[in-house]
């Protein structure tokens, strides 16, 4: 497991340039392009199960849902960062990405340092320290438990028609 | 309660609500634009079986890449005609138009008081005339489609007090660009961000171009009070008083932050690149040469920017290192600048004026950057590889900037041409 570390102000042009944005839709089309102006060794070298470290405001810029969409294809198990940028939060809650917000991990954490994801528990840990970050807020939970937002409303939709 | 606070409540059907709390609401409006052939693609099964929540619902605008610059482009077009005609979708405006967003305003499509939501960050710019208004993605468009439902959180505020007036050539884009960079580009997340004081010194046009930046500071939304420019701006488009109830915040609103701004301590600023929130006075960017200039956008591609700019330009020509590309954000604009004749000024003094649209805006197409080049724009964004081109700068800043800078081939004071 690898965690990718950046700074402050990740934006949706880094994480996916605008220049693809009507010509890439699907994860197979984003893949290879994910991060391609932050970091090209990104794209080539990700896991399923890496994690990625950032300081506030990931995500912010546009409303561009391909980042989210790419990092949850490639399998990236959770982003933790400082703060996350409103588009891109309730994006990830659509997509069933993981999104942490706990600046306290992101500053605790050192190259090469151990960690350890307990989504159940909703706690991570750096080397000896742990931390617990907040769970979301039930309503919310609910669309993610339903493996993002289509799922969801497909479910709804199917109970409305049943009524 | 506070702006948000009190539409909020009046749309989650609560008499009272607090931030953090969340709740399910009905938008007047849904706000897609070429992404409407991505987001209809998500859902196919479903709007066959289900077909869509209401005709009436959402506004297509296409804008983003027009005229198609591909066929990958025209071909999604093309699926986004077919199903207008298919679903008798009410509001569809085709290449040619302009900005989604001035067209939003432009035809009452957001209304005082009304919730707006699109699948576009720069959503938040209807606060200009007291709308609710916000981004969302792809997804939620989808899902809003089919059920006209989504959920909201109530958002902590943030009020803004303006005082004092602007200098000459100070404009509002000034005015916001100088607050991003106090604040920062996080420094509103999650928040809805009010302006108050000497709001009325500000036109409709203006209102527009500071609550358009709104999410560059992470703004959920920016909204105006509505007043009597407000009602007057309305009335020009057609539409009366009795059309709409509008919202305004409490007097004793409890505010997270409370910020005021005196407009005449604000000079000319440029946000240098790579983030809108690096903000500096324009003394210290001062000769920096460039080679293309962007005016216009959803930002600033309005009449009173062309009017400023017409000003400058008039008799003059632009640099011979400097492409200056005219953007107007629709067509009402593009024909009124005509018949003032800030069209013909540009033209004469070597514009390119290009279709009303977002343009080189996101870099998709016409006025892409080459490596090393350097832009001046009055668009809202400077990120890196924004106009195409990672190893290229983008520089934001005010039409009257814009243009002084465009005769000069470098970033120079637009207060030094009115003292000539």
């Amino acid at each position: 497991m690898t965690v990718w570390k950046y700074g402050e102000n990740i934006n949706t042009d880094m994480l996916f340039p605008g220049k693809y944005t009507y010509t890439c839709s699907t994860a197979e089309e984003i893949k290879p392009h994910l991060l391609e102006d932050l970091d090209p060794l990104f794209a080539k070298n990700v896991k399923e199960g890496d994690l990625i470290f950032a300081g506030r405001n990931f995500g912010c810029g546009s409303s561009r849902e391909q980042p989210v969409l790419g990092l949850k294809a490639v399998g990236i198990a959770a982003v933790v960062a400082g703060s996350f940028a409103r588009i891109f939060y309730r994006s990830s809650i659509n997509q069933g990405l993981l999104l942490i917000e706990c600046p306290e991990v992101v500053k605790a954490y050192k190259q090469g340092d151990s960690v350890w994801l307990d989504v159940k528990r909703g706690t991570i840990s750096i080397g000896s320290n742990t931390f617990s970050f907040p769970k979301l807020p039930k309503e919310i939970l609910a669309i993610r438990d339903s493996g993002g937002l289509l799922p969801y409303t497909r479910e709804k939709l199917r109970w409305k028609k049943k009524r | 309660m506070t702006f948000a606070e009190k539409i909020l409540a009046k749309y989650g059907g609560e008499k009272k609500v607090v931030p953090g709390q969340i709740l399910t609401v009905k938008p007047d409006h849904l706000l897609m634009h070429d992404n409407a052939a991505p987001i209809i693609s998500k859902i196919q099964p479903e709007l066959k079986e289900y077909g869509i929540f209401s005709r009436a619902l959402p506004v297509i605008v296409l804008d983003h890449v027009i005229p198609a610059a591909a066929e990958k482009n025209a071909v999604q077009h093309k699926q986004i005609r077919e199903f207008v005609k298919k679903y008798k979708i009410k509001h569809f405006f085709d290449v040619g138009n302009g900005v989604c967003h001035q067209i939003i305003i432009e035809k009452g499509l957001a209304l005082p008081g009304t919730v707006v939501l699109g699948s576009d960050s720069h959503t938040c710019s209807y606060g200009a005339i007291g709308a609710f208004s916000s981004g969302i993605d792809r997804t939620e468009a989808a899902a809003l489609l089919l059920t006209g439902e989504t959920w909201l959180k109530v958002p902590l505020s943030i009020k803004i007090t303006l005082k004092g007036q602007l200098q000459r050539m100070v404009t509002a884009k000034d005015v916001i660009l100088s607050i991003i960079g106090d604040v920062s580009a996080s420094g509103a997340d999650y928040c809805s961000v009010e302006f108050h004081g000497n709001v009325h010194r500000f036109s409709v046009e203006e209102r527009f171009t500071i609550a358009n930046m709104g999410v560059e500071m992470g703004a959920k939304n920016a909204v105006f009070p509505v007043d009597d420019e407000t009602v007057n701006y309305l009335k020009s488009i057609g539409i009366i008083k009795s059309k709409y109830t509008s919202i305004n915040p409490d007097d004793d609103a409890t505010y997270d932050r409370e910020l005021t701004y005196n407009l005449t301590m604000i000079g000319p600023v440029i946000a240098v690149p790579h983030s809108v929130d690096k903000v500096k006075p324009i003394k210290d960017v001062e000769g920096i040469e460039i080679q293309q200039c962007l005016l216009g956008t959803c930002t600033n591609g309005r009449l009173s920017d062309f009017q400023i700019a017409a000003k400058i330009l008039k008799g003059k020509m632009v640099h011979p290192n400097v492409r200056l590309l005219i953007l107007p954000a629709s067509r009402k604009i593009y024909l009124d600048a005509l018949k003032e004749g800030f069209i013909k000024t540009f033209i004469e003094a070597g514009g390119t004026v290009l279709p009303p649209g977002c343009g080189p805006c996101l870099g998709a197409h016409q006025g892409v950057l080459a490596p090393g080049e350097r832009c001046l724009s009055t668009s809202n964004r400077n990120f890196k590889g924004r106009m195409g081109c990672n190893e290229a700068e983008i520089y934001l800043a005010s039409p009257a900037t814009v243009a002084i800078s465009a005769v000069h081939g470098r970033i120079t004071d637009p207060r030094k041409e009115v003292r000539k």
